[in-house]
């Protein structure tokens, strides 16, 4: 049972990225939306934290949040992908469950 | 496949129902079904029809109603949490003595059995929220 777990807060808002990280299983996929993809930005303090868990994991940006907040994909954690609402919507679908972490 | 949706925040807080809003349609756009979009605590600010935000900005009240509409979509809003808010359909007007309701087009006022079975029911419960 593989979960796609979402966070959608700034980890310098909320501790919910790091309850997330602290969670996740290997094959799970973790989807940053909203504020939330602010915690995937290379070189901040949380940066780390994401890359250690990415590749058990894989770590995914919301496309059109990372454009509402200017950044782009060259100013991720390596290995961070980026998707549309359609990618979300697959992740979904392949995972067994969605965990929103509010 | 088969999704649920539940929103918890209202509209023009911070994201959540425009998030919530995008996803739907992607769903419905990758031909899977919609179960039920479940709206609770001040997600259940979706649901009034007294929505007037400035014209050059998104209704997102408005947008709802029209993909519930277009799509035949089962928009549901908890009933304790609209009473809190001030979310009356006429039937709950009048058995609260008001004199008016705001209940928007294609949202119906039930409980929380239903998100309960739209649980049960759908394939994947997604939730958006503060």
């Amino acid at each position: 049972m593989s979960t796609l777990h979402t966070v959608n807060k700034s980890p310098f808002e909320r501790s919910s990225l790091k309850s997330c990280l602290d969670h996740v299983s290997a094959g799970d996929a973790v989807l940053l939306i909203e504020d939330g993809v602010v915690g995937a930005r290379k070189g901040s303090q949380f940066a780390g934290a994401l890359a250690a868990k990415n590749g058990a994991c894989a770590i995914y940006a919301l496309g059109p949040d990372l454009a509402a907040r200017g950044m782009k994909a060259s100013d991720l954690v390596d290995g961070v992908k980026v998707v549309d609402y359609a990618g979300f919507v697959d992740l979904a679908a392949e995972k067994s469950r969605v965990c929103a972490w509010l | 496949m088969r999704f649920a949706i539940v929103v918890n925040e209202g509209p023009y807080t911070h994201q959540a129902s425009d998030t919530a809003y995008q996803f739907a349609r992607a769903v419905l756009a990758k031909g899977h079904e919609i179960f039920r979009v479940f709206f609770y605590h001040d997600g259940v600010n979706n649901g009034t029809r007294y929505t007037v935000p400035p014209q050059d900005d998104r209704n997102l009240q408005k947008l709802w109603s029209e993909l519930a509409e277009s799509h035949k979509l089962d928009l549901v809003v908890c009933i304790a949490a609209a009473q809190r808010r001030g979310i009356l359909d006429a039937n709950e007007a009048k058995r609260q003595g008001k004199d008016g309701d705001n209940i928007a087009p294609g949202f119906r006022i039930s409980g929380l059995g239903q998100l309960i079975e739209a649980g049960i029911e759908a394939d994947r419960l997604v939730v958006f929220g503060d």
